[in-house]
C-alpha cells in the first residue's frame, strides 16, 4: 500500500497523464489524472494511480477513471477520483466511490467586515465560535431531534433546519441541490444511522473538518468577485463538514450489503472496497434512497452551523447577521453520487457520477446553478490546511471533460502517524499564532495530524486545474482564525 | 506475541494484526482498532457488552465484528479495551467486550475511526498463526 506507483504514466500534456488501458487486465477505459510533473512525483509515492486503475475495472465506466491533482490513496476509490457509469449500460454505483463521510462539504459565507474591524477581536470570535458551535468526536448538538423529526431532516436537509429558524431563505438557493437531494428515502437508512444522527445535528465533527474565519488575501477576478461581493481585505467564514454519524454508519450498511450481493451480479472487483451493483438493481436503489439521506443531514448540518457562526458574529460585533452581510456565497458537496446527464458518443445520456473527494464545477449557462450566477458559472469552494490559505474558484465549460469535476482541498501528504512523527515537541497552537492564525480545538492530537507539512500545498493543487482549465481561479483567502474538533 | 503493528497509511490509519488463532486475531484486531483510537492506558473494562455478528465469509465477519463494536462504542459512549471471542464460525461470532463509558468532549479519544474498510482485507495463514490487514477510516 505504500510501495510507489511503478506503472506507465504517460504524458498527454503539461497537466494531463494517462494510465493506458494496457497496465492492467480488466481495465475497462484509461486512467486520467490531472497533475504537473512536480506534483506527480508525491502522487506516485503512495501508489494512488493504482487506485485509479482499480476503479477503471467497475462495469459500465465511461471515458476514463479520473482523478484530481489533490488525489492520494484511500480505500476502493482514491480521495480526489470521479468515476462515471452510464446507468442504461448496466453501469454500477459504488459506496466505496462516494466515501464514509457522505456529503463531506464546505460552505463559504462572506461578510461586510474588513480585517481591520475583525483583527483587533480575532481572540474573542474564535473562542465565541468555539463555545457555541460543537466540535469534537462524539460531540452532539443542541438540537436534538426525535426519530420522526430526524426523518425530516434527512428528506428536507437544508429547508429543515431554515424552516426551524437555523438560517434565511436565500441561504436555499445558494447551495448545491438547494441543499436537498430529491430521492431521499428514510426507509432505507437502518435503525443505527437513526441512533447515530439524532444528537449529532449541527455539529462539527473532528478530524480534517473545520470552521474557519478568512481575509480576502487575493483577488484574480474582480468581475466575478463582485457578484459574490467579495474585496481584498473582506473578511468570509468557510464552514466544513459532513453527515456525522449518519453517514458513516449508511457507506458501512451498504458497503457490508453490496459485498455480499455482488457475486449475484457476477461482478468481480480488484478491491472489496469497489463492491458495486448496477444502479438499476433493488441494492443500488435502497443505497441511494440512503446515500441522499446522509446527503441531506449533511446540508441540514451545514446550514445549522452557518446559523451558529451568524449567531457567534452578532455577539461579537453587536449587529445582526443581516446586518453583517453574512450571505451565503455557496455550498458544494465533494463525497456524493448523483444522476447527471452527459454527451456519449453523440448520444446525452442519465449518468451515474461519483465525486469522491471531487467537486462539481458548473459552467456559466448551466440550468442546476443559482439565476445570479449563471453568466460566471458554479462558484466551488477549495479549502486548503489550517495553516495556509483557501481559493474560491469557478466551473468552466472546458471542465465538460472531468464531467464537470474539479479538485476538492489539498489532499495528504503525510500519513497521520508521520505527521505526529515531524511535529513531536512542537506546540502547533503557537506555532500559528505566531503567524497570525487564532486556534482552538478539542482533540489532542489534531493539530498534530492536520499541520501544514502533512498537506500538498493547495496553491499547487488548484494552479493544476487552472492551467488545465477545468476550473478558474476567483480569489484566494487566508484564515484568521479556526476552530477544530 | 505482538497483538498488532501500525503501519503507514496516507489519509487513514492501517495495522498489521497478528493471532495464534482466528479467535485471538479477532480479539487483537479490536484491540488494534481502540488502541489506535484512544489512550488505553489506565482505562477500567468496567462496562461488559454482548456482541454478535455476522458476515458471508471470516473476512466479512472480521470487518462486520469491528464496525459492530465500532457503532456499540459511539451509542454507548464505552471505549473498549478488553475482548473475548466466546464462539466464532465461518459467519458468525458471539463475543463479549468491556471497557470504560467516556464523556461528551473527552479527551481519551485520539482518532475518531468511522469505520473498518474492506479495503484488502485477507487473512493469512503464517508460521506463527494467522495474520491480516487492515485500513481504517478516519
Amino acid at each position: 500500500m505504500t510501495a510507489p506507483f511503478t506503472g506507465k504514466l504517460e504524458k498527454i500534456d503539461d497537466y494531463r497523464w494517462r494510465i493506458p488501458t494496457s497496465y492492467m487486465p480488466g481495465m475497462r477505459v484509461p486512467g486520467l489524472i490531472y497533475s504537473d510533473e512536480k506534483m506527480l512525483k508525491s502522487i506516485v509515492k503512495d501508489n494512488a494511480p493504482q487506485q485509479v486503475a482499480n476503479a477503471a475495472h467497475l462495469p459500465g465506466i465511461v471515458r476514463a477513471s479520473i482523478a484530481m491533482p489533490d488525489i492520494h490513496w484511500g480505500y476502493g476509490l482514491p480521495i480526489g477520483g470521479v468515476v462515471v457509469t452510464d446507468i442504461e449500460a448496466g453501469g454500477v454505483i459504488t459506496p466505496g466511490g462516494v466515501g464514509y463521510d457522505i456529503n463531506c462539504g464546505v460552505r463559504f459565507v462572506r461578510t461586510n467586515l474588513t480585517v481591520e474591524d475583525v483583527k483587533p477581536r480575532i481572540k474573542d470570535l474564535v473562542n465565541t465560535l468555539y463555545s457555541i458551535v460543537p466540535t469534537g468526536v462524539g460531540s452532539t448538538g443542541k438540537i436534538k431531534v426525535d426519530l420522526k423529526e430526524e426523518g425530516r431532516i434527512l428528506t428536507e436537509g437544508a429547508q429543515w433546519a431554515v424552516n426551524k429558524g437555523y438560517g434565511w431563505n436565500s441561504d436555499i438557493d445558494h447551495c448545491e441541490e438547494r441543499g436537498a437531494i430529491k430521492g431521499a428515502d428514510p426507509s432505507k437508512v437502518s435503525n443505527r444511522a437513526y441512533q447515530r444522527g439524532k444528537d449529532q445535528s449541527g455539529t462539527l465533527g473532528s478530524g480534517n473538518h473545520f470552521l474557519e474565519v478568512q481575509v480576502v488575501d487575493e483577488i484574480f477576478r474582480q468581475d466575478i468577485a463582485d457578484v459574490f461581493k467579495l474585496k481584498k481585505g473582506g473578511i468570509a467564514v468557510m464552514i466544513h463538514t459532513g453527515s456525522r454519524g449518519v453517514g458513516h454508519q449508511i457507506c458501512g450498511d451498504y458497503a457490508e450489503r453490496m459485498v455480499s450481493k455482488m457475486p449475484q451480479f457476477g461482478i468481480k472487483v480488484p478491491d472489496r472496497q469497489l463492491s458495486c451493483a448496477p444502479v438499476k438493481s433493488d441494492i443500488a436503489r435502497d443505497y441511494l434512497g440512503a446515500m441522499r439521506c446522509a446527503a441531506n443531514y449533511a446540508w441540514a448540518n451545514r446550514q445549522v452551523i452557518t446559523h451558529l457562526a451568524r449567531e457567534a458574529f452578532g455577539k461579537v460585533f453587536g449587529e445582526k447577521a443581516e446586518s453583517l452581510g453574512m450571505h451565503l456565497i455557496y455550498d458544494v458537496a465533494h463525497n456524493i453520487a448523483k444522476f447527471e446527464e452527459y454527451e456519449i458518443e453523440g448520444k446525452k445520456k442519465m449518468m451515474c457520477i461519483h465525486r469522491k473527494g471531487a467537486t462539481r464545477a458548473f459552467p456559466a449557462g448551466h440550468e442546476d446553478i443559482p439565476e445570479e450566477y449563471k453568466r460566471i458559472g458554479q462558484p466551488v469552494i477549495i479549502p486548503g490546511d489550517m495553516g495556509r490559505c483557501s481559493f474560491l474558484l469557478v466551473g468552466t465549460e472546458k471542465a465538460e471533460e472531468s464531467f464537470y469535476s474539479t479538485c476538492h482541498g489539498a489532499g495528504r501528504l503525510l500519513s497521520r502517524s508521520a505527521a505526529k512523527r515531524v511535529t513531536r515537541g512542537r506546540a502547533i497552537a503557537r506555532e500559528l499564532e505566531d503567524h497570525g492564525i487564532i486556534v482552538r480545538y478539542t482533540g489532542r492530537s489534531t493539530l498534530h495530524e492536520e499541520v501544514s507539512e502533512a498537506y500538498k500545498d493547495v496553491s499547487e493543487v488548484v494552479n493544476i486545474v487552472q492551467g488545465a482549465g477545468i476550473s478558474e481561479k476567483v480569489a484566494k483567502m487566508r484564515p484568521l482564525g479556526v476552530i477544530k474538533g | 506475541m505482538r497483538r498488532y503493528n501500525q503501519i503507514q497509511h496516507t489519509a487513514d490509519l492501517a495495522a498489521e494484526i497478528y493471532g495464534r488463532n482466528l479467535p485471538e486475531l479477532f480479539e487483537n484486531a479490536a484491540f488494534a482498532m481502540f488502541d489506535m483510537m484512544a489512550d488505553l492506558d489506565g482505562l477500567k473494562a468496567e462496562e461488559s457488552v454482548r456482541i454478535k455478528a455476522e458476515g458471508p465469509d471470516q473476512e466479512g465477519l472480521l470487518i462486520s465484528w469491528l464496525n459492530e463494536l465500532l457503532y456499540t462504542a459511539y451509542i454507548k459512549r464505552i471505549i473498549f479495551t478488553e475482548f473475548r471471542i466466546l464462539s466464532l464460525e465461518e459467519n458468525n461470532l458471539t463475543a463479549e467486550a468491556k471497557g470504560q463509558k467516556f464523556k461528551e468532549g473527552t479527551n481519551l479519544i485520539k482518532s475518531e475511526i468511522k469505520a473498518a474498510t474492506y479495503h484488502d482485507v485477507k487473512i493469512e495463514k503464517t508460521g506463527s498463526g494467522y495474520e491480516v490487514t487492515i485500513v481504517f477510516d478516519v
